[in-house]
């Protein structure tokens, strides 16, 4: 086992050498180059220039290239030209907003999801098997930012149960530990900002958890249909061991296989992917950074984070296949 | 093999090793016209291509069904902050913000939104297909480095990928399209290789190896129209895929900048300014988007089990 993940790391490091260049390519090909990046898009021609000598950037491209890649080496992916900041300093202080997002919304999907699709296949035929899968349908097809203002409007507009923006009500005064809102109010016994934190998930959880829920209804279903109709199934049944037993021990355990590997997929797209939610929900995560630097065209900040992304979604997805080849001993063989 | 994606590239390549196997005992019928037969039969098929079929027609007869100019601006006095009028005489949905007939800006929008969906499909097909044939077809070191780079590609999650491309190229709706089509180039690199090395291995290309037939002859005339089902499946789902994307691009500020030509993403976005005046707005552009996805996902899945040998009724 230990090998397996020796060797899946050793892998990563072609990809992210070839992320870096891919990267480091862009920012070169945008007009204005990296000088233009760094000093937002009013910048003078003599500034330009002076930025251009100050940072090697009259190089050859080799140079300038392996200078870059020590830089990201140590995370210094440059500042921001909104904020001033550190372009690192913003990611990780962003991050812990869009990993608590990412855990409920995959609760969600996973709590309503698998249950769902479990009895959509136990339930073949009924109407509650075709309900699931015309929903799972619709869930992929609407577009996710639509049903994020939906979602707004009418649970926090129009009904005004939930808020509809922000990671936490302004007026709290709340303690920041780790930047996990939910956890910091869990860790100071601040019970209401905890609870606070969690009533803000809950809308954006919804609406970034809509795909993934769709995708897992629809593999448990398929994956259960599958599996109940399997020899060892029938011999489960056929030796006379109890329903609950073959449901649990055969049916389930089998059946679940695929499904984990969509929910580590899933798992790895929302942390990289919630760029639409959150900008909606104005949520303060990775995600609404993003969208704030697309429009302010700080290229420092999107060449960082999107790099950072990938790499966090390369190990997410490299974490899948460790936890697959753990659940299914036959992966590691191969 | 690297790490990153095992799973969903296994997924692609299982997909593309479906491919290769061969139907039993379907005396003499060509898996085209079995598929098609299957098709004829099955409701699901039958309601999505109707619907893709409906959106087409509208888009290619737009003119003639459009009961006003989508871009001429009717002043109407209920037009103010805060209020746009609803349907009325002449106006069946109403207009927007700008005074412009809703229903022929959607019957206009289905245009550029399916063209969008059609033309960055197409140029990622035939990208993906052209880099998949090359891995397929040469195998050793062509093989390793076009995968190589399939893999760093499809490493960065695909929005984030558009957005990139999108920054880079511009903002225009070429841009837009070549932005979603490198989304789908590896996938389809990937689906078309691993379906062209499940066939090579099969009785009828070795026979045209024995046979001495030219190496391109086998690849092109044989295994290559062979190993298509999986890419065709695919491109149908992603036609749906693009579609949405291109809408989420235009919500992120980087679709078409034209407003000569109304487009269903960026009617969207528009409208969520107006989401609690007049939520229809932005509810029917949505509706378009989502039944348009709907029908093309219906017609995938359905391609795909006629096209699956395992399926085989």
């Amino acid at each position: 086992m230990l090998r397996f993940i020796v060797r899946r790391l050793l892998q990563l490091i072609p990809i992210l050498l070839g992320l870096s260049v891919l990267l480091f390519a862009w920012l070169r090909a945008l007009p204005g180059g990296p000088a233009q990046a760094a000093l937002g898009e009013r910048a003078t021609p003599e500034a330009i220039a002076r930025y251009n000598e100050l940072f090697g950037l009259d190089e050859p491209l080799i140079v300038q290239y392996l200078r870059f890649l020590g830089r990201a080496v140590r995370l210094d992916f440059g500042t921001s030209a909104r904020t001033g900041r550190p372009v690192t300093t913003e990611f990780l202080e962003r991050m812990p907003g869009t990993i608590e997002l990412t855990v409920f919304a995959m609760v969600f999907a996973i709590g309503v999801g698998i249950p769902l699709g479990y009895l959509a296949a136990r339930k073949h035929g009924s109407w509650l098997d075709s309900t699931s899968v015309i929903g799972s349908l619709l869930g992929v097809a609407i577009p996710v930012f639509f049903l994020a203002y939906l979602l707004r409007l009418l649970f926090a507009v129009e009904l005004g149960w939930l808020p509809g923006s922000g990671r936490q009500d302004v007026r709290m005064d709340a303690t920041r530990i780790t930047n996990f809102y939910v956890l910091d109010g869990l860790l100071t016994r601040e019970w209401d900002a905890a609870w606070d934190a969690v009533l803000h998930l809950i809308l954006p959880a919804i609406a970034l958890g809509t795909i993934p829920l769709a995708i897992i209804v629809r593999i448990t279903r398929a994956s259960v249909l599958d599996v109940v109709n399997e020899d060892y199934v029938r011999t489960a049944n056929a030796k006379g061991l109890a329903t609950s037993t073959v449901r649990r021990r055969h049916i389930i355990r089998n059946a679940l296989l695929p499904v984990s590997t969509t929910i580590g997929l899933q798992t790895g797209l929302l942390l990289s992917g919630a760029v639409l939610t959150e900008s909606v929900f104005s949520f303060g995560g990775v995600g609404s950074a993003l969208y704030d630097a697309l429009f302010a065209r700080d290229f420092a900040i999107l060449q960082g984070f999107i790099l950072m992304l990938a790499i966090v979604y390369v190990l997410v997805n490299l974490l899948v296949d460790i936890s697959y080849g753990l659940l299914d001993p036959r992966v590691r063989v191969r | 093999m690297t790490a990153l994606g095992d799973v969903r590239r296994r997924r692609i390549d299982e997909l593309a090793a479906r491919a290769g196997q061969v139907p039993e005992g379907e005396g003499g019928v060509s898996l085209t016209r079995s598929a098609i037969r299957r098709l004829r039969r099955d409701p699901v098929a039958i309601i999505g291509a109707v619907i893709v079929v409906v959106f087409l027609v509208v888009a290619a007869f737009a003119p003639f069904l459009a009961p006003r100019d989508p871009l001429a601006q009717t002043l109407l006095s209920e037009i103010r902050p805060g209020s746009i009028p609803g349907g009325r005489e002449g106006f069946p949905l109403g207009v927007d913000n700008l005074g412009r007939d809703l229903l022929s800006r959607l019957i206009y929008g289905s245009r550029q939104s399916l063209l969008i969906g059609v033309v960055s499909t197409v140029l990622g097909v035939v990208v993906g297909m052209a880099l998949g044939v090359l891995a397929g077809a040469f195998g050793g070191w062509v093989d390793t480095l076009v995968m190589r780079f399939v893999d760093i590609v499809l490493s960065i999650p695909s929005l984030l990928m558009a957005i990139s491309i999108s920054v880079l190229l511009g903002q225009n709706q070429y841009a837009l399209m070549i932005a979603i089509a490198v989304t789908q180039v590896p996938i389809f690199a990937r689906l078309l290789r691993g379906s062209m090395l499940a066939q090579r291995g099969s009785d009828y290309a070795v026979a045209a190896q024995a046979l001495g037939i030219r190496k391109s002859r086998i690849v092109f005339g044989h295994v290559l129209p062979n190993s298509l089902s999986p890419v065709i499946v695919q491109a149908t789902l992603s036609l749906a895929t693009a579609i949405i994307e291109a809408a989420a691009l235009s919500f992120l500020g980087l679709g078409d900048p034209d407003l000569a030509r109304p487009e269903w993403g960026a009617m969207l976005a528009n409208a969520q300014g107006f989401l609690s005046i007049r939520p229809e707005l932005a509810v029917y552009p949505a509706l378009c988007i989502i039944v348009v996805a709907l029908g093309f996902t219906l017609l995938g899945e359905s391609l795909r089990e006629a096209l699956d040998p395992k399926f085989r009724r």
